[in-house]
């Protein structure tokens, strides 16, 4: 099992300019930790939307690489996404589903996850040509790599210790969030 | 039952130019009769992305993710789809984007089905409460007009838009044996 700060760390060290969405709860607050920057965005709401997001930004920026980063809860609430995003091979998208097989942000109720609904083969199933379910720290740099460079879209379920973080909470203001990423994808352009 | 509404209608052309004038790049949709001329016309042009999607809310994702990079999208939906989309519409209040959703109706003239009577007959009063401006086109000849300034409102007014596609306009369904 991976350390969920361990493994957000070590896919958005030197990240370039890689655009990340961030799903609520501890998700984010794992984006927040690997260190704030204004290309995240994060979420407080609208859950079941974090694929999505990625989606119209990776079909806006082919050149540019998108990760959403997301709990597994949150990927259930949305998993018509996975169909709608295989459909559209989206080849610069990668989801990275930290899986930790419960609700944190509730109590630790147990998710489906724990009860044996695989993820990945669901993923397979929407046609994404990778689709991995990972959980040895040997894997991280294949985590990685799946995440900044690999021909997507890209699925990846990493399993997590169930173990909280401390809460890094990044802003909640959405309309600075929004503007600060907009802007500084239009300065890259540049 | 015929699912095909006049075919021979300009409305959807119509929208479809505005569409176009305003340089929107993605089109959100979900299966449906009367946006069905639309949605192909979507379809057959090369520098719109085409998104099928299985649920209306997932549209919205769609728009902001389109909106982060400086892209404008649309969403096509039934008045029945609307209800899908509402926590997801609390993205637009939250962070300030804009939205453009052109809503086909069902539940009101001549309905057959008194399923789609519940969500229709909600569907103005929900997208008033979700924070949008919402417009009505009742007949074919202020189609054009309604489009352009709906258009208009959201992607330079940056204000979030529904126009409302009468059923009146659409065509009554028929049922066949």
């Amino acid at each position: 099992m991976f350390n969920r700060r361990k493994i957000v760390r070590h896919v958005l060290e030197d990240r370039g300019d890689l655009l990340v969405v961030a799903g609520l709860g501890a998700p984010a607050y794992d984006v927040a930790a690997a260190g704030d920057h204004p290309l995240n965005f994060y979420l407080w709401g609208a859950m079941g939307s974090a694929a999505m997001i990625g989606l119209g930004l990776a079909l806006a920026k082919p050149r540019s690489r998108v990760v959403v980063i997301t709990g597994e809860g949150e990927m259930l609430m949305g998993i018509g996404s996975l169909a709608t995003i295989g459909v559209k091979q989206t080849g610069n998208l990668a989801i990275l589903v930290l899986d930790n097989r419960h609700y944190g942000e509730t109590g630790m109720q147990p998710s489906h996850t724990g009860s044996g609904v695989d993820l990945a083969a669901v993923a397979a199933g929407c046609r994404f040509p990778i689709a991995r379910r990972i959980s040895a720290s040997t894997e991280l740099d294949e985590a990685r790599a799946l995440v900044h460079s690999t021909q997507g879209p890209v699925f990846i379920q990493a399993i997590v210790e169930p173990e909280s973080a401390p809460r890094v909470l990044p802003t909640r203001d959405g309309n600075e969030i929004r503007l600060r990423f907009a802007q500084s994808l239009q300065k890259i352009e540049r | 039952m015929d699912e095909t509404p006049d075919q021979t209608a300009q409305w959807p052309c119509q929208i479809f130019g505005h569409l176009k004038r305003v340089r929107v790049s993605q089109v959100g949709y979900v299966p449906d009769a009367g946006h069905s001329r639309l949605i192909q016309l979507c379809r057959d042009d090369a520098q719109i992305h085409d998104v099928v999607l299985t649920t209306e809310e997932e549209g919205v994702g769609l728009a902001c993710g389109a909106a982060l990079a400086g892209e404008r999208a649309v969403l096509l939906m039934q008045s029945s789809g609307v209800g899908n989309c509402i926590n997801a519409f609390s993205l637009l209040k939250s962070c300030g984007f804009s939205c453009l959703v052109l809503v086909t109706m069902r539940g009101e003239f001549a309905e057959f089905n008194s399923w789609q009577v519940p969500m229709g007959s909600i569907t103005q009063d929900c997208l008033r409460l979700c924070g949008f401006v919402v417009m009505r086109a009742e007949h074919e000849d202020e189609v054009d007009d309604i489009a352009g300034a709906a258009c208009d409102m959201a992607f330079d007014g940056l204000t979030p838009v529904a126009l409302l596609l009468s059923q009146r306009l659409i065509g009554r369904k028929k049922w066949l044996k």
